[in-house]
């Protein structure tokens, strides 16, 4: 598995692709060793943040997973890089492990701990102020647009000319108990409030990595956001944008099917 | 102590790039201007926005840098309070929250500007640090601590204007974590910290008629709290008066109290503590206070 990953002979597309089904194949068998896990919005995910940490991201520059509920992804994503150890990974939500649910400062890779919304993007706007020449990424979800520190943050962020940060909203549309658009149909369009505060905005397939990076290279000398469609779930036929996938493991027949599908895809 | 604080940082940001200013819509006075005029790039004005200044100081912090976090200790504290608890505490990062017109001070605004109950929630936070100064003096000292040594989240409780400092020859030196005598006495002895302290020597002076020597300390941190010297102040007197601008669940009567028992303390506790309650009284701090039972006359009626 982890050559075919190293694989350079692929296109750039391709070589994501096999490392998000790997992601995703790694998330499915970790769910079978704990009792529930946010696989929908981890899977919905999986191709911003591979692009984030295996094509944009240089040393210095910095993310922050602030729908940190999908810590399950970074941790994958971190062990693939070696960052994260395979015990660390195996104790997940372990005994003695040193991993929970949600990301947690102390753990090597991760930058802030989140898993209460809102928080990421402020301290984002501290992390970047005093370098600009480091990017900080913020991976946000579309439900956390509601907390109003994050449009406490984005004003700042504007009017202080932070613009080495680039913020990607995972815009599955589900919250963890129903449609975000039945909650806050004013939130939509995402891109036009980021843009009438200050930043540069605009939307993307959030599960085709040649258009997050085309969509990307639009950003100028303002903050940037990223509004990326995705599908909570993704790509699996009976998850995909279902909210019980928001908080639950697959059980076995349910895992095989799974695997199943994400072998076709893959193909 | 709002000049203090403000000329404090700006001595110490010159020689300590590391030291930034974030202020939540405060107006820079004084020497606060100066910071500003030299160094733009460290003095930050987030806006009417306490949550983002939380959460952009936590960021600073974790860069390596020295942030300040400075507005009315209300909003300061409690405005942003899960930003305080999970991106400074949780994450244990020495950023220094000032929370500046603490108590009653400002009770001509009314409760919405009070804090009565900061030093009981910033104690119960795990990894929160908690300072209140009693002088100018004493603040410059607290401010130098959180700019080099302090390696943790601390919350700065900090007075107004027009403190006096209370430092003669025989005061002990301001040091972290440790009660400090202020004046020597032998039958009584008066606990207190913040700018309240100016009613302990209103109530020494009024005793000294009387013959009663009475000796103060300055209990400026009240985390992590002095248990040691409490115990020596146990043994030393029959008779212990507390005063502080702070509500009597969770502050230094609250602290000491718990210690008579751990410690067996057998004398008289009079503690003068902020009632449990929202006064109203807009026409100063004094006459607010007296709602609370807490005036000289009061203090010197209970001896």
């Amino acid at each position: 598995m982890m050559k075919n990953i190293y694989t350079k002979n692929n296109t750039l597309t391709k070589e994501s692709k096999i490392r998000c089904n790997y992601f995703r194949k790694k998330i499915l068998a970790i769910s079978q060793t704990v009792p529930a896990l946010h696989i929908g919005g981890a899977f919905s995910s999986i191709e911003i943040i591979d692009v984030v940490y295996n094509i944009l991201k240089n040393k210095k520059d910095k993310f922050i997973l602030s729908k940190g509920h999908a810590g399950i992804l970074l941790y994958v994503v971190l062990n693939y890089l070696k960052i994260i150890t395979n015990t660390q990974l195996k104790n997940y939500c372990k005994k003695k492990g040193s991993l929970g649910v949600h990301p947690d400062y102390k753990t090597p890779g991760v930058e802030a701990s989140t898993g209460s919304l809102g928080h990421g993007l402020s301290i984002a706007a501290g992390l970047a102020y005093p370098d600009k020449k480091k990017t900080l990424y913020v991976l946000m979800s579309d439900g956390e647009m509601h907390e109003g520190s994050i449009w406490e943050a984005a004003l700042l962020i504007s009017s202080k000319k932070i613009n080495n940060i680039i913020v990607i909203v995972d815009y599955n549309g589900l919250q963890s108990s129903t449609w975000a658009k039945d909650t806050h149909p004013s939130l939509n369009p995402i891109h036009k409030k980021f843009q009438s505060f200050g930043w540069d905005s605009v939307l993307c397939n959030g599960h085709d990595v040649a258009d997050i990076l085309k969509k990307l290279k639009k950003k100028k000398n303002k903050p940037f956001a990223l509004i990326a469609k995705t599908i909570k779930g993704y790509p699996i036929s009976f998850m995909k944008n279902n909210p019980i996938w928001h908080y639950r493991s697959p059980n076995k027949i349910e895992l095989k099917r799974s695997l199943k599908e994400l072998e076709k895809y893959e193909k | 102590m709002r000049n203090e604080f403000a000329k404090t940082i700006f001595d110490i940001g010159k020689k300590n790039k590391d030291i930034y200013i974030l202020v939540a819509d405060i107006s820079p006075a004084g020497k606060m201007f100066e910071f500003e005029k030299k160094f733009p790039d460290r003095y930050i004005n987030v806006g009417v926005a306490e949550q983002s200044m939380i959460g952009m100081g936590a960021g600073l912090a974790m860069t390596g840098k020295r942030p300040f976090l400075y507005t009315i200790s209300t909003f300061a504290l409690y405005r942003p309070f899960e930003m305080v608890r999970v991106d400074l505490c949780y994450q244990n990062i020495p950023v220094c929250l000032v929370g500046m017109g603490a108590g009653t001070i400002y009770a001509n605004l009314g409760a919405t500007h009070l804090t009565q109950e900061d030093i009981s929630v910033a104690r119960s936070i795990p990894n929160m640090q908690v300072l209140a100064p009693s002088d100018p003096l004493e603040l410059r000292n607290c401010i130098k601590f959180c700019s080099k040594e302090s390696n943790k989240p601390t919350y700065l409780r900090i007075g107004k204007s027009g403190e006096q400092t209370y430092n003669f020859k025989e005061s002990e030196k301001w040091k972290f974590g440790k009660i400090r005598k202020l004046v020597n006495g032998t039958d009584i002895c008066i606990l207190s910290f913040g700018p309240i302290i100016k009613k302990a020597f209103e109530v020494k002076e009024i005793l000294k008629k009387k013959k009663i020597s009475t000796e103060i300390y300055s209990c400026h941190t009240l985390k992590p709290f002095d248990k040691e010297r409490i115990k020596k102040i146990f043994k030393k007197f029959k008779k212990i008066i507390i005063i502080e601008d702070h509500s009597e669940i969770g502050g230094l009567a609250s602290i000491v109290k718990s210690l008579a028992y751990e410690f067996k303390f057998t004398g008289i506790l009079k503690c003068f503590s902020l009632k449990d309650k929202f006064f109203s009284c807009y026409s100063n701090q004094d006459d607010l206070l007296k709602k609370h039972g807490i005036s000289t006359k009061d203090i010197i009626k209970s001896i």
